[in-house]
Protein backbone atom coordinates (compact mmCIF):
# COMPACT_ATOMS: atom_id res chain seq x y z
CA UNK A 1 0.00 0.00 0.00
CA UNK A 2 1.13 3.45 -0.87
CA UNK A 3 1.57 6.09 1.76
CA UNK A 4 -0.98 8.33 -0.27
CA UNK A 5 -3.32 5.48 0.33
CA UNK A 6 -3.15 4.65 3.52
CA UNK A 7 -3.56 8.59 4.62
CA UNK A 8 -6.93 8.74 2.37
CA UNK A 9 -7.48 5.82 4.54
CA UNK A 10 -7.75 7.63 7.26
CA UNK A 11 -9.07 10.86 6.22
CA UNK A 12 -12.39 8.73 5.09
CA UNK A 13 -13.04 6.79 8.90
CA UNK A 14 -12.10 10.01 10.27
CA UNK A 15 -14.82 11.64 8.41
CA UNK A 16 -16.77 8.36 8.60
CA UNK A 17 -16.34 8.86 12.23
CA UNK A 18 -16.89 12.45 12.43
CA UNK A 19 -19.75 12.93 10.58
CA UNK A 20 -21.89 9.74 10.24
CA UNK A 21 -25.31 10.75 12.99
CA UNK A 22 -24.46 7.06 15.19
CA UNK A 23 -27.51 8.48 17.42
CA UNK A 24 -29.75 7.91 15.05
CA UNK A 25 -32.54 4.91 15.45
CA UNK A 26 -32.12 3.27 12.02
CA UNK A 27 -28.26 3.98 12.08
CA UNK A 28 -27.79 1.81 15.71
CA UNK A 29 -30.20 -0.80 14.43
CA UNK A 30 -28.00 -1.28 11.47
CA UNK A 31 -24.63 -0.85 13.66
CA UNK A 32 -26.50 -3.63 15.40
CA UNK A 33 -27.55 -5.84 12.75
CA UNK A 34 -23.63 -5.87 11.52
CA UNK A 35 -21.97 -7.22 14.56
CA UNK A 36 -25.19 -9.81 15.38
CA UNK A 37 -24.85 -10.34 11.21
CA UNK A 38 -20.58 -11.53 12.40
CA UNK A 39 -21.87 -13.40 15.38
CA UNK A 40 -23.52 -15.43 13.22
CA UNK A 41 -20.71 -16.55 11.01
CA UNK A 42 -19.23 -17.06 13.53
CA UNK A 43 -21.07 -19.40 15.31
CA UNK A 44 -22.69 -21.43 12.46
CA UNK A 45 -20.00 -21.10 9.79
CA UNK A 46 -16.54 -20.57 10.82
CA UNK A 47 -15.47 -23.69 12.18
CA UNK A 48 -17.72 -26.54 10.64
CA UNK A 49 -17.38 -24.73 7.27
CA UNK A 50 -14.64 -22.25 6.31
CA UNK A 51 -11.93 -23.79 8.18
CA UNK A 52 -12.46 -26.93 7.20
CA UNK A 53 -12.59 -25.76 3.46
CA UNK A 54 -9.48 -23.74 3.84
CA UNK A 55 -7.57 -26.60 4.59
CA UNK A 56 -9.21 -28.25 1.74
CA UNK A 57 -7.81 -24.76 -0.53
CA UNK A 58 -4.34 -25.28 0.46
CA UNK A 59 -4.26 -28.82 0.16
CA UNK A 60 -5.64 -28.25 -3.45
CA UNK A 61 -2.67 -25.47 -3.96
CA UNK A 62 0.06 -27.87 -2.79
CA UNK A 63 -0.70 -31.66 -3.31
CA UNK A 64 -1.98 -31.21 -7.29
CA UNK A 65 0.13 -30.48 -9.83
CA UNK A 66 -0.52 -27.24 -11.49
CA UNK A 67 1.93 -28.26 -14.16
CA UNK A 68 -0.05 -31.39 -14.98
CA UNK A 69 -2.79 -28.72 -15.50
CA UNK A 70 -1.40 -26.01 -17.21
CA UNK A 71 0.28 -28.18 -20.46
CA UNK A 72 -3.61 -28.37 -21.59
CA UNK A 73 -3.49 -24.48 -22.35
CA UNK A 74 -0.25 -24.43 -24.30
CA UNK A 75 -0.62 -23.74 -28.02
CA UNK A 76 -0.48 -27.12 -29.34
CA UNK A 77 -2.91 -28.16 -27.34
CA UNK A 78 -5.94 -29.98 -28.41
CA UNK A 79 -9.28 -27.51 -28.63
CA UNK A 80 -11.68 -29.68 -27.30
CA UNK A 81 -8.95 -30.00 -24.15
CA UNK A 82 -8.50 -26.84 -23.27
CA UNK A 83 -11.71 -25.72 -23.66
CA UNK A 84 -13.17 -28.31 -20.85
CA UNK A 85 -9.67 -28.06 -18.66
CA UNK A 86 -10.15 -24.32 -18.62
CA UNK A 87 -14.00 -24.61 -17.64
CA UNK A 88 -13.20 -26.72 -14.03
CA UNK A 89 -9.60 -25.64 -13.47
CA UNK A 90 -10.69 -22.54 -11.56
CA UNK A 91 -10.71 -25.47 -8.90
CA UNK A 92 -7.58 -26.41 -8.97
CA UNK A 93 -5.64 -23.19 -10.09
CA UNK A 94 -7.27 -19.88 -9.21
CA UNK A 95 -8.05 -20.02 -5.33
CA UNK A 96 -6.28 -17.00 -5.69
CA UNK A 97 -7.27 -14.48 -7.81
CA UNK A 98 -3.88 -12.54 -7.98
CA UNK A 99 -3.00 -15.59 -10.26
CA UNK A 100 -6.08 -15.50 -12.57
CA UNK A 101 -4.89 -12.23 -14.56
CA UNK A 102 -1.12 -13.03 -15.49
CA UNK A 103 -2.27 -17.08 -16.63
CA UNK A 104 -4.83 -15.54 -18.71
CA UNK A 105 -2.41 -13.17 -20.52
CA UNK A 106 -0.35 -15.46 -20.58
CA UNK A 107 -2.62 -18.16 -22.30
CA UNK A 108 -3.99 -15.48 -24.43
CA UNK A 109 -0.88 -14.62 -25.75
CA UNK A 110 1.79 -17.54 -25.77
CA UNK A 111 -0.90 -20.36 -25.22
CA UNK A 112 -3.83 -21.89 -27.13
CA UNK A 113 -5.49 -18.68 -27.55
CA UNK A 114 -8.29 -16.17 -26.77
CA UNK A 115 -11.45 -19.00 -26.54
CA UNK A 116 -9.88 -20.83 -23.61
CA UNK A 117 -7.85 -17.96 -22.07
CA UNK A 118 -11.50 -16.56 -21.86
CA UNK A 119 -12.97 -19.84 -20.56
CA UNK A 120 -10.41 -19.80 -18.11
CA UNK A 121 -10.46 -16.24 -17.12
CA UNK A 122 -14.53 -16.48 -16.47
CA UNK A 123 -14.28 -20.01 -14.72
CA UNK A 124 -11.02 -18.98 -12.56
CA UNK A 125 -12.87 -17.08 -9.61
CA UNK A 126 -16.23 -18.03 -10.07
CA UNK A 127 -15.37 -22.11 -9.36
CA UNK A 128 -13.08 -21.87 -7.05
CA UNK A 129 -13.70 -24.23 -4.26
CA UNK A 130 -14.30 -21.31 -1.43
CA UNK A 131 -16.63 -19.93 -2.88
CA UNK A 132 -18.85 -22.57 -4.53
CA UNK A 133 -18.57 -24.61 -0.66
CA UNK A 134 -19.53 -21.15 1.14
CA UNK A 135 -22.71 -20.09 -1.10
CA UNK A 136 -23.94 -23.77 -1.07
CA UNK A 137 -23.43 -23.65 2.74
CA UNK A 138 -25.06 -20.10 3.49
CA UNK A 139 -27.30 -19.64 0.52
CA UNK A 140 -28.53 -23.28 0.14
CA UNK A 141 -27.47 -25.73 -1.56
CA UNK A 142 -29.64 -25.48 -4.49
CA UNK A 143 -28.02 -21.72 -5.37
CA UNK A 144 -24.75 -23.52 -4.57
CA UNK A 145 -24.99 -26.20 -7.22
CA UNK A 146 -26.82 -23.53 -9.91
CA UNK A 147 -23.96 -21.41 -9.22
CA UNK A 148 -21.02 -24.49 -9.91
CA UNK A 149 -23.47 -25.40 -12.91
CA UNK A 150 -23.94 -22.20 -14.67
CA UNK A 151 -20.59 -21.18 -14.31
CA UNK A 152 -18.92 -24.26 -16.04
CA UNK A 153 -21.22 -23.89 -18.74
CA UNK A 154 -20.79 -20.33 -19.51
CA UNK A 155 -17.04 -20.58 -19.47
CA UNK A 156 -17.44 -22.92 -21.85
CA UNK A 157 -20.35 -20.53 -23.75
CA UNK A 158 -17.96 -17.12 -23.59
CA UNK A 159 -14.67 -18.70 -24.30
CA UNK A 160 -16.69 -20.15 -27.76
CA UNK A 161 -18.56 -16.97 -28.53
CA UNK A 162 -15.58 -15.06 -28.35
CA UNK A 163 -13.27 -17.34 -30.07
CA UNK A 164 -16.14 -17.20 -32.96
CA UNK A 165 -16.50 -13.52 -33.02
CA UNK A 166 -12.41 -12.76 -33.05
CA UNK A 167 -11.54 -15.85 -34.92
CA UNK A 168 -9.51 -14.08 -37.29
CA UNK A 169 -7.52 -12.22 -34.89
CA UNK A 170 -6.35 -15.33 -33.24
CA UNK A 171 -4.17 -16.13 -36.32
CA UNK A 172 -1.30 -13.47 -35.03
CA UNK A 173 0.09 -14.93 -31.97
CA UNK A 174 3.58 -15.27 -30.91
CA UNK A 175 4.39 -18.50 -30.09
CA UNK A 176 7.54 -18.75 -28.70
CA UNK A 177 8.48 -21.32 -24.95
CA UNK A 178 6.30 -21.07 -22.35
CA UNK A 179 6.93 -22.41 -18.42
CA UNK A 180 4.93 -23.99 -16.20
CA UNK A 181 5.18 -24.57 -12.85
CA UNK A 182 8.00 -27.74 -12.09
CA UNK A 183 6.72 -31.11 -11.73
CA UNK A 184 7.47 -32.07 -8.31
CA UNK A 185 8.40 -35.57 -7.99
CA UNK A 186 6.20 -37.45 -6.32
CA UNK A 187 5.85 -40.66 -3.98
CA UNK A 188 1.93 -40.82 -3.81
CA UNK A 189 0.12 -42.31 -6.34
CA UNK A 190 -3.18 -40.63 -7.83
CA UNK A 191 -5.64 -42.68 -5.10
CA UNK A 192 -3.73 -41.57 -2.02
CA UNK A 193 -4.26 -38.74 -3.47
CA UNK A 194 -7.78 -38.42 -4.33
CA UNK A 195 -8.37 -40.12 -1.44
CA UNK A 196 -6.40 -37.72 0.65
CA UNK A 197 -8.98 -34.89 -1.11
CA UNK A 198 -11.93 -37.49 -0.64
CA UNK A 199 -11.84 -37.65 3.43
CA UNK A 200 -11.42 -33.73 3.77
CA UNK A 201 -14.64 -33.33 1.65
CA UNK A 202 -16.21 -35.99 3.53
CA UNK A 203 -15.32 -34.06 6.49
CA UNK A 204 -16.56 -31.17 5.75
CA UNK A 205 -20.05 -32.78 4.74
CA UNK A 206 -20.57 -34.45 8.13
CA UNK A 207 -19.40 -31.49 10.52
CA UNK A 208 -21.69 -29.17 8.56
CA UNK A 209 -24.49 -31.97 8.38
CA UNK A 210 -27.86 -29.31 9.14
CA UNK A 211 -30.13 -30.28 11.22
CA UNK A 212 -32.86 -32.32 9.33
CA UNK A 213 -36.56 -31.32 9.74
CA UNK A 214 -38.22 -31.77 12.70
CA UNK A 215 -40.04 -35.30 12.71
CA UNK A 216 -38.20 -36.82 10.01
CA UNK A 217 -37.44 -40.32 10.05
CA UNK A 218 -34.91 -42.87 8.41
CA UNK A 219 -31.06 -42.20 7.20
CA UNK A 220 -30.95 -38.25 7.79
CA UNK A 221 -31.48 -37.82 11.63
CA UNK A 222 -29.50 -41.41 12.26
CA UNK A 223 -26.44 -39.35 10.42
CA UNK A 224 -26.98 -35.95 12.20
CA UNK A 225 -26.95 -38.21 15.64
CA UNK A 226 -23.68 -39.62 14.58
CA UNK A 227 -22.29 -36.90 13.05
CA UNK A 228 -19.39 -35.91 15.24
CA UNK A 229 -18.26 -39.41 15.78
CA UNK A 230 -18.09 -39.97 11.78
CA UNK A 231 -16.19 -36.37 11.16
CA UNK A 232 -13.81 -37.83 14.48
CA UNK A 233 -13.14 -41.17 12.85
CA UNK A 234 -12.33 -39.12 9.43
CA UNK A 235 -9.81 -37.11 11.26
CA UNK A 236 -8.30 -40.16 12.71
CA UNK A 237 -7.83 -41.51 9.04
CA UNK A 238 -6.86 -38.02 7.33
CA UNK A 239 -4.13 -37.91 10.53
CA UNK A 240 -3.05 -41.29 10.05
CA UNK A 241 -2.87 -40.51 5.87
CA UNK A 242 -1.11 -37.61 6.69
CA UNK A 243 2.04 -39.70 8.80
CA UNK A 244 2.43 -42.18 6.63
CA UNK A 245 1.76 -40.54 2.72
CA UNK A 246 3.43 -37.19 3.12
CA UNK A 247 6.58 -35.61 3.69
CA UNK A 248 7.19 -33.31 6.38
CA UNK A 249 7.98 -30.71 4.00
CA UNK A 250 4.61 -31.27 2.54
CA UNK A 251 3.07 -31.32 5.69
CA UNK A 252 4.41 -27.93 6.43
CA UNK A 253 3.65 -26.60 3.01
CA UNK A 254 -0.34 -27.36 3.56
CA UNK A 255 0.13 -25.79 6.71
CA UNK A 256 1.61 -22.92 5.07
CA UNK A 257 -0.61 -22.29 2.11
CA UNK A 258 -3.61 -22.85 4.41
CA UNK A 259 -2.62 -20.54 6.93
CA UNK A 260 -1.78 -18.33 3.88
CA UNK A 261 -5.70 -18.50 2.37
CA UNK A 262 -6.89 -17.59 6.02
CA UNK A 263 -4.58 -14.17 6.31
CA UNK A 264 -5.83 -13.20 3.25
CA UNK A 265 -9.07 -14.16 3.40
CA UNK A 266 -10.36 -13.86 6.79
CA UNK A 267 -10.09 -9.98 6.91
CA UNK A 268 -11.91 -9.52 4.00
CA UNK A 269 -14.77 -11.86 4.43
CA UNK A 270 -15.15 -9.90 8.01
CA UNK A 271 -15.50 -6.94 6.90
CA UNK A 272 -18.24 -7.81 4.19
CA UNK A 273 -20.24 -9.52 6.90
CA UNK A 274 -19.84 -6.17 8.48
CA UNK A 275 -20.81 -4.14 5.85
CA UNK A 276 -23.82 -6.37 4.48
CA UNK A 277 -24.80 -6.43 8.13
CA UNK A 278 -24.93 -2.72 8.42
CA UNK A 279 -26.84 -1.83 5.11
CA UNK A 280 -28.79 -4.83 4.86
CA UNK A 281 -29.31 -6.60 7.85
CA UNK A 282 -29.68 -10.15 8.81
CA UNK A 283 -32.49 -11.63 6.84
CA UNK A 284 -35.52 -10.73 8.62
CA UNK A 285 -34.38 -7.54 9.97
CA UNK A 286 -34.08 -4.31 8.59
CA UNK A 287 -30.86 -1.98 8.11
CA UNK A 288 -30.13 1.25 6.93
CA UNK A 289 -30.99 0.58 2.79
CA UNK A 290 -34.80 0.42 3.38
CA UNK A 291 -36.35 -3.38 1.86
CA UNK A 292 -38.66 -1.52 -0.20
CA UNK A 293 -35.91 -0.33 -2.51
CA UNK A 294 -34.69 -3.60 -2.96
CA UNK A 295 -37.69 -5.35 -3.65
CA UNK A 296 -38.51 -2.70 -6.49
CA UNK A 297 -35.21 -3.07 -8.15
CA UNK A 298 -34.55 -6.81 -7.65
CA UNK A 299 -37.64 -8.65 -6.49
CA UNK A 300 -39.44 -11.29 -8.28
CA UNK A 301 -38.05 -12.62 -11.45
CA UNK A 302 -38.65 -10.16 -14.47
CA UNK A 303 -36.07 -9.52 -17.36
CA UNK A 304 -35.44 -6.13 -16.24
CA UNK A 305 -35.09 -7.32 -12.07
CA UNK A 306 -32.27 -10.09 -13.68
CA UNK A 307 -30.64 -7.17 -16.11
CA UNK A 308 -29.86 -5.02 -13.22
CA UNK A 309 -28.37 -7.58 -10.65
CA UNK A 310 -26.16 -8.85 -13.52
CA UNK A 311 -25.05 -5.21 -14.94
CA UNK A 312 -24.31 -3.76 -11.37
CA UNK A 313 -22.65 -7.27 -10.38
CA UNK A 314 -20.65 -6.82 -13.24
CA UNK A 315 -19.59 -3.35 -12.18
CA UNK A 316 -18.71 -4.31 -8.43
CA UNK A 317 -15.97 -5.52 -7.22
CA UNK A 318 -16.42 -8.51 -4.68
CA UNK A 319 -13.41 -9.08 -2.72
CA UNK A 320 -13.08 -13.08 -2.78
CA UNK A 321 -16.33 -14.32 -0.86
CA UNK A 322 -17.59 -11.11 0.02
CA UNK A 323 -20.61 -11.80 -2.75
CA UNK A 324 -21.93 -14.77 -0.34
CA UNK A 325 -22.83 -12.44 2.90
CA UNK A 326 -23.84 -9.74 0.67
CA UNK A 327 -26.19 -11.38 -1.07
CA UNK A 328 -27.76 -12.87 1.80
CA UNK A 329 -28.45 -9.96 3.29
CA UNK A 330 -29.95 -9.31 -0.69
CA UNK A 331 -31.85 -12.13 -0.36
CA UNK A 332 -33.43 -11.84 3.13
CA UNK A 333 -34.56 -7.59 1.82
CA UNK A 334 -36.42 -9.18 -0.87
CA UNK A 335 -34.18 -10.24 -3.42
CA UNK A 336 -35.54 -12.67 -5.89
CA UNK A 337 -33.75 -16.12 -6.51
CA UNK A 338 -33.48 -15.72 -10.07
CA UNK A 339 -31.58 -12.02 -9.98
CA UNK A 340 -29.71 -13.34 -7.00
CA UNK A 341 -27.97 -16.26 -9.08
CA UNK A 342 -27.61 -13.09 -11.85
CA UNK A 343 -25.41 -11.75 -10.03
CA UNK A 344 -23.50 -14.61 -8.53
CA UNK A 345 -22.84 -15.80 -12.18
CA UNK A 346 -21.80 -11.89 -13.23
CA UNK A 347 -20.30 -10.69 -9.82
CA UNK A 348 -17.31 -12.63 -9.17
CA UNK A 349 -15.70 -12.36 -12.24
CA UNK A 350 -16.50 -9.23 -13.66
CA UNK A 351 -15.36 -5.92 -12.16
CA UNK A 352 -14.51 -2.27 -12.97
CA UNK A 353 -10.71 -2.55 -11.96
CA UNK A 354 -10.72 -5.92 -13.35
CA UNK A 355 -11.93 -5.19 -16.65
CA UNK A 356 -9.12 -2.31 -17.23
CA UNK A 357 -6.73 -5.11 -16.73
CA UNK A 358 -8.33 -7.54 -19.39
CA UNK A 359 -8.79 -4.25 -21.45
CA UNK A 360 -5.10 -4.14 -21.05
CA UNK A 361 -3.91 -7.35 -22.28
CA UNK A 362 -6.61 -7.76 -24.96
CA UNK A 363 -7.77 -4.09 -25.93
CA UNK A 364 -11.19 -2.52 -25.77
CA UNK A 365 -13.13 -4.03 -28.49
CA UNK A 366 -12.88 -7.82 -26.81
CA UNK A 367 -12.95 -6.86 -23.13
CA UNK A 368 -16.54 -5.03 -23.83
CA UNK A 369 -17.37 -8.22 -26.20
CA UNK A 370 -16.31 -10.30 -23.55
CA UNK A 371 -18.36 -8.25 -20.92
CA UNK A 372 -21.75 -7.52 -22.92
CA UNK A 373 -21.83 -11.87 -23.38
CA UNK A 374 -21.61 -12.90 -19.46
CA UNK A 375 -23.99 -9.98 -18.57
CA UNK A 376 -26.62 -11.30 -21.22
CA UNK A 377 -25.93 -15.16 -20.49
CA UNK A 378 -26.18 -14.28 -16.23
CA UNK A 379 -29.45 -12.53 -17.30
CA UNK A 380 -31.11 -15.25 -19.34
CA UNK A 381 -29.70 -18.19 -16.60
CA UNK A 382 -31.07 -16.34 -13.97
CA UNK A 383 -34.09 -15.51 -15.52
CA UNK A 384 -34.40 -19.73 -16.04
CA UNK A 385 -33.32 -20.40 -12.79
CA UNK A 386 -36.07 -17.57 -11.42
CA UNK A 387 -38.80 -19.81 -12.95
CA UNK A 388 -37.71 -23.27 -11.87
CA UNK A 389 -37.34 -22.23 -8.26
CA UNK A 390 -40.29 -20.66 -8.17
CA UNK B 1 23.08 -9.56 -13.39
CA UNK B 2 20.04 -8.98 -13.77
CA UNK B 3 17.31 -11.15 -11.91
CA UNK B 4 13.27 -10.00 -12.23
CA UNK B 5 10.76 -10.66 -10.28
CA UNK B 6 7.46 -11.65 -11.83
CA UNK B 7 4.00 -11.22 -10.24
CA UNK B 8 1.22 -9.05 -9.83
CA UNK B 9 1.64 -8.13 -6.42
CA UNK B 10 0.15 -11.15 -4.59
CA UNK B 11 1.65 -12.16 -1.14
CA UNK B 12 3.42 -14.64 -2.55
CA UNK B 13 5.08 -12.80 -4.90
CA UNK B 14 6.18 -10.08 -2.49
CA UNK B 15 7.67 -13.35 -0.17
CA UNK B 16 9.72 -13.93 -3.56
CA UNK B 17 10.68 -10.81 -4.22
CA UNK B 18 11.76 -10.49 -0.46
CA UNK B 19 13.71 -13.69 -0.57
CA UNK B 20 15.53 -12.65 -3.82
CA UNK B 21 16.98 -9.22 -1.82
CA UNK B 22 18.50 -11.08 0.94
CA UNK B 23 19.79 -13.65 -1.09
CA UNK B 24 21.81 -10.91 -3.43
CA UNK B 25 22.30 -8.80 -0.34
CA UNK B 26 24.16 -11.76 1.66
CA UNK B 27 26.18 -12.87 -1.30
CA UNK B 28 27.55 -9.47 -1.85
CA UNK B 29 26.16 -9.31 -5.30
CA UNK B 30 26.45 -6.49 -7.81
CA UNK B 31 22.74 -7.46 -9.04
CA UNK B 32 19.58 -5.57 -9.98
CA UNK B 33 16.22 -6.72 -8.70
CA UNK B 34 13.29 -5.92 -10.43
CA UNK B 35 9.83 -6.50 -9.84
CA UNK B 36 7.67 -6.74 -12.83
CA UNK B 37 3.78 -6.12 -12.24
CA UNK B 38 2.53 -5.41 -15.25
CA UNK B 39 0.44 -8.52 -16.49
CA UNK B 40 0.83 -7.97 -20.04
CA UNK B 41 4.77 -7.45 -19.21
CA UNK B 42 4.93 -10.89 -17.61
CA UNK B 43 3.14 -12.91 -20.36
CA UNK B 44 5.86 -11.85 -22.58
CA UNK B 45 8.34 -14.20 -20.59
CA UNK B 46 5.87 -16.81 -21.09
CA UNK B 47 5.27 -17.87 -17.76
CA UNK B 48 2.06 -19.76 -16.52
CA UNK B 49 1.86 -19.06 -13.63
CA UNK B 50 3.69 -16.49 -10.82
CA UNK B 51 5.76 -15.76 -8.78
CA UNK B 52 8.49 -16.47 -11.64
CA UNK B 53 11.85 -15.39 -10.91
CA UNK B 54 13.65 -14.61 -14.17
CA UNK B 55 17.72 -14.14 -13.86
CA UNK B 56 19.57 -12.96 -16.73
CA UNK B 57 16.43 -13.60 -19.31
CA UNK B 58 16.37 -17.36 -18.05
CA UNK B 59 12.85 -17.83 -16.88
CA UNK B 60 14.61 -20.17 -13.20
CA UNK B 61 11.27 -20.52 -11.27
CA UNK B 62 7.61 -20.79 -12.03
CA UNK B 63 4.76 -20.57 -9.64
CA UNK B 64 6.14 -20.74 -6.56
CA UNK B 65 8.42 -19.30 -3.61
CA UNK B 66 11.42 -20.55 -4.41
CA UNK B 67 13.96 -21.33 -1.03
CA UNK B 68 16.93 -19.43 -0.97
CA UNK B 69 19.44 -22.10 -1.06
CA UNK B 70 17.70 -22.18 -4.56
CA UNK B 71 18.00 -18.94 -5.12
CA UNK B 72 21.51 -19.44 -4.27
CA UNK B 73 22.23 -21.51 -6.89
CA UNK B 74 21.04 -19.43 -9.56
CA UNK B 75 23.34 -16.38 -8.72
CA UNK B 76 26.41 -18.74 -8.65
CA UNK B 77 28.44 -18.95 -12.05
Amino acid sequence: MKERTKLLLIVLVFLACYFIPWGNSTIRQSGLEAFMMLQEYARKHVLTCLIPAFFIAGAITVFVSQASVLKYFGAMSKKILSYSVASVSGTVLAVCSCTVLPLFAGIYTRGAGIGPATTFLYSGPAINVLAIVLTARILGWRLGLARAIGAVIFAVLTGLLMAIFFRKDDAARTTGQIYVPDEDEKQRTLLQDALFMLTMVLILIFAAFARPAEGSTGLWPAIFAAKWYITAGLLIVLVLMLKNWFLKEERTNWVQSTWGFMKQIFPLLGTGVLVAGFMLGRPGHSALIPEHYIQTLVGGNSLWANLFASVSGALMYFATLTEVPILQGLIGAGMGKGPALSLLLAGPALSLPNMLVIGGVMGVKKTATFCVIIVILSTIAGICYGRMAG
Amino acid sequence: MEIKVLGPGCPKCQATEKNVREVVTEAGLDAQVDKVTDVMEIAKYGVFGTPAVVVDGEVKSVGKIPEKREIMTWIKK
